[in-house]
């Protein structure tokens, strides 16, 4: 069987986490199938990456390019079509992330390669690939087949797999970047989002709201319960989308999570480290007067 | 301007639940409601902004069986001009791929300065179909749009990315954007607008009208398929605590005692 590929994610002279999680993962899939794993790293002036690749992955591609140096759909997938062409890797895994999932199903439907995106685990069986993504918000999983084709594509998902250390030294290979046409998508910066005035990422505790809270009225309530615990409100997405709360105020998942939904189901218990099942409109009230009652005596 | 909105018809399961039906591929649907995807009604926002504004036609795509015909109706009664339904017994079970080809096909002949989608769906979360129209329409793209400003064919957008950072980018139209919800505010339709909208026709295509294959689309076309549905293990990390709310208080109090919280 042929090599397992893993796309390389850097931005602005970062390598990004999710590379080192689907090269782990990409790891465990090609000693599983007995194949090489290979790394991919197209960019500019990014040698100091092929090292730390080099750890995971028996062999780093490393295409060096000055249109390559920011991220564009356009000219990686005019230089991954090639190389994947030559190479015929069996799997090639990206990031399921801003990056990833805009150069994907432009890669897909360019090399005429199946693509499963999102996926949450990756299972290789015999010379078939299956893939396991989550849909309805997390509600099912889906295992997922792929047509029988020559080579499949696969995005992963952002902290899928654990990271493990590897300390192998593969070998870096340098290949010829095939001859690139200007893209008719030009970049041309990044923009940092304006901070706010409450920095969420430097509070030790976040009470979190999202669209359970049904009315806005109900902020308020929760922002005292916050103040108690002396953390920050903070909500999901959904909120922002309706201007109740600020842009910065929108979470990640990571520390200890308390989730409270009223569905026994809901898929955010997966995520937390305790789970009420009930309504946070009966919880929440009694909560903040224990945590008062504690506080005073 | 022309502008092409393709939507998506979904099943509201937020509130739900769902279940796995017989055949273990597909979701028990009879007790669902279904609307816009929500990113498909920015998409038609942002659309219908831009006609404001430039002044042209919004078109508005999308694929599936007859109930569709109440999506693409509440799309028209918000600021669509045309809406065309494609749809195939054969359609049935296309997955990102063929989906995306199917509406390509139905797209390439219709003139248009803009494509704008969703940038992902509620129900499958693929996050495929849009940026894979663009190529098979041999145009640029961008996705999940923040922010669009056009002046004379060149539209300058801004995709939102991990972490509050935002890329900005330009290329010349035709081009197809993917639509973050947040970008505008959707309205809602007047009773006038809703009513002049049912008496609008709604055109629909066939696998044979679009001159396809019926190997290029639906299961057939699919490149991927899915095998079985299944409940993700629950809680596999939450620890939960059960009770009354005095009870779960009590215990989560000591709880935030103990990790120094309190």
């Amino acid at each position: 069987m042929r090599d397992i590929f893993v796309l390389a994610e850097h931005r602005r002279g970062e390598l990004r986490d999710i590379t080192i999680e689907m090269l782990t993962k990409g790891r465990e899939l090609a000693e599983c199938c007995g194949v090489p794993l290979t790394a991919v790293l197209l960019g500019h002036g990014v040698d100091r990456f092929a090292e730390k690749l080099a750890s995971y992955a028996d062999t780093v591609v490393l295409i060096d390019h000055p249109q390559l140096e920011n991220f564009n759909s356009e000219t990686y997938q005019a230089a991954l079509s090639p190389l994947l062409e030559d190479r015929q890797p069996f799997l090639t895994l990206i990031g399921h992330t801003a990056f990833g999932i805009d150069v994907a199903p432009r890669l897909s439907a360019q090399s005429n390669i199946p693509l499963a995106t999102d996926c949450i685990d990756i299972r290789c069986e015999d010379d078939r690939v299956f893939a396991v993504r989550q849909i309805y918000g997390g509600k099912l999983n889906a295992e997922v087949s792929y047509e029988n084709a020559p080579q499949y594509l696969a995005t992963i998902r952002p902290a899928s797999f654990p990271v493990r250390e590897y300390g192998l030294k593969g070998e870096i290979v340098r290949t010829d970047c095939p001859a690139l046409k200007t893209p008719e998508r030009e970049f041309l910066e990044y923009v940092e989002a304006p901070a706010g005035e409450v920095d969420i990422t430097q509070a030790d505790v976040i009470v979190a709201v999202g669209r359970g809270i049904k009315e806005k009225e109900t902020l308020p309530l929760v922002e005292e319960l916050a103040k108690s615990l002396g953390g920050v409100l903070a909500c999901s997405r959904p909120i922002v989308d309706a201007g109740w709360l600020p842009k910065d105020r929108q979470v990640g998942s990571s520390g200890t999570i308390v989730a409270i939904n009223k569905y026994p189901n809901a898929p955010v218990f997966n995520e937390a480290d305790y789970g009420i099942v009930g309504d946070l409109f009966k919880v929440l009230p009694t909560l903040k007067e224990k945590i008062a009652e504690l506080k005073s005596g | 301007m022309e502008i092409v909105v393709c939507m998506k018809r979904v099943p509201e399961t937020g509130d739900a639940e769902i279940a796995v039906d017989s055949t273990g591929r597909d979701i028990v649907r009879d007790r669902l409601t279904y609307d816009i995807n929500e990113s498909d009604n920015y998409a038609l926002e942002e659309a219908v902004l831009l006609k404001e504004k430039f002044g042209g036609t919004v078109t508005l795509v999308s694929m599936g069986p007859p109930e569709t015909d109440e999506t693409l109706r509440m799309g028209l009664a918000k600021g669509g001009d045309v809406a065309v339904r494609l749809w195939d017994h054969r359609f049935a079970r296309s997955d990102g791929h063929a989906t995306a080809f199917v509406l390509a096909k139905a797209i390439r002949e219709m003139e248009f300065d803009l494509v704008l989608t969703g940038c992902i769906a509620t129900d499958d979360g693929r996050t495929q179909v849009g940026v894979t129209i663009a190529a098979l329409l041999g145009i640029p793209h961008a996705t999940y749009v923040m922010k669009v400003d056009i002046e004379d064919g060149i539209a300058t957008v801004q995709s939102e990315l991990e972490g509050g950072l935002i890329a900005v980018n330009r290329m010349k139209t035709p081009a197809l954007f993917t639509i973050q919800t947040g970008i505008n505010e959707p309205r809602y339709p007047s009773l006038i607008s809703i009513k002049k909208a049912t008496a609008k026709e709604i055109r629909t295509l066939t696998l044979d009208d679009l001159g396809l294959e019926a190997s290029s689309a639906g299961e057939e076309g699919s490149k991927t398929k899915i095998v079985k549905l299944t409940p993700p293990p629950v809680g596999k990390r939450a620890e939960i605590l059960e009770g009354a709310p005095e009870v779960v208080s009590a215990r989560l109090t000591e709880i935030f005692k103990e990790k120094g919280m309190i």
